[in-house]
């Protein structure tokens, strides 16, 4: 089982705010729009996104997000750190872009689920 | 299903135009429908559904309040509030028509995915509309008949 943690090593990611790194990554969401993502994303599955304000650590709660991953080195807002921090929600930084990040993650992702399931 | 001491209901409070807050009605009534054993599938189309109309309230609002009620039978969601109304139901409920300001889209709201949302999510729903007045959102989750599916 692939986790946060594991993903974060592999791709040096920054930690901003650590939740529980433990958690397992059955796969990635990518959207700004956050509707979008309450419509589509899974329990378990990591979220990147450019919006950094605090309302992405409210979607990801709703959702079950394994964990938040900001592209193009974005840091969060305060108040979004301070949110993640007291609902123990992971934020990751990358300095890639969104189409840089996912192609890197998804052989990662794809290469832990068995064969037949792709990444969703 | 149901706690033992028979059907439970709640509300939240919810206020127009605070967006620091958002989600934090649908997170404790998520949190509560987990501790009452609402079966997972009913939780996670009830959560989607319960932001989506708080967002509602955020964006549109002056102030509403949630409220639920679990029985045996189901989940009701209503969600109340002081606000424009909406003009076009039709409209409103068309993926991509919203009337959010320009700074609430580039947080990433105002898709136009609220009402589509809700609706897609709940088994039924129910929408009462009075231009300059408000509006309710009744939205149900049938507990004994969905119990299998997702």
């Amino acid at each position: 089982m692939l986790t946060v943690s594991a993903i974060a090593e592999k791709l040096g990611l920054r930690v901003a705010v650590q939740g529980d790194l433990s958690e397992i990554v059955s796969g990635c969401y990518i959207s700004d729009l956050l509707s979008d993502v309450m419509a589509h994303s899974n329990d378990h599955e990591l979220w990147i996104t450019l919006q950094t304000h605090p309302n992405i650590v409210a979607v990801a709660v709703i959702k079950g997000i394994s964990a938040l991953i900001l592209t193009n080195g974005r840091n969060p807002e305060p108040a979004t750190v301070k949110k993640a921090e007291a609902e123990k929600v992971t934020i990751m930084i990358s300095p890639h872009s969104t189409f840089e990040l996912a192609g890197l993650l998804y052989p990662m992702i794809k290469d832990s689920l068995p064969p037949q399931a792709g990444p969703s | 299903m149901m706690p033992e001491s028979g059907p439970v209901e709640g509300s939240f409070h919810l206020m127009g135009g605070d967006f620091t807050n958002a989600g934090s009605a649908s997170s404790e009534l998520k949190a509560k429908l987990v501790k009452f054993g609402v079966a997972q599938n009913i939780v996670r189309r009830a959560a989607i559904a319960a932001f989506e109309a708080e967002m509602n309230v955020i964006i549109h609002a002056v102030a509403g309040t949630l409220h639920y009620l679990i029985t045996t039978e189901a989940l009701t969601i209503t969600v109340t509030d002081m606000g424009p109304g909406i003009k076009d139901i039709k409209l409103a409920m068309q993926e991509g028509y919203s009337t959010a300001p320009d700074w609430v889209r580039e947080m990433g709201w105002g898709a136009g995915m609220g009402l589509p949302n809700i609706s897609k999510h709940s088994d039924a729903f129910k929408l009462d509309t009075v231009v300059g007045e408000g509006t309710t959102l009744e939205m149900f989750f049938y507990i004994k008949e969905r119990n299998a599916d997702g």
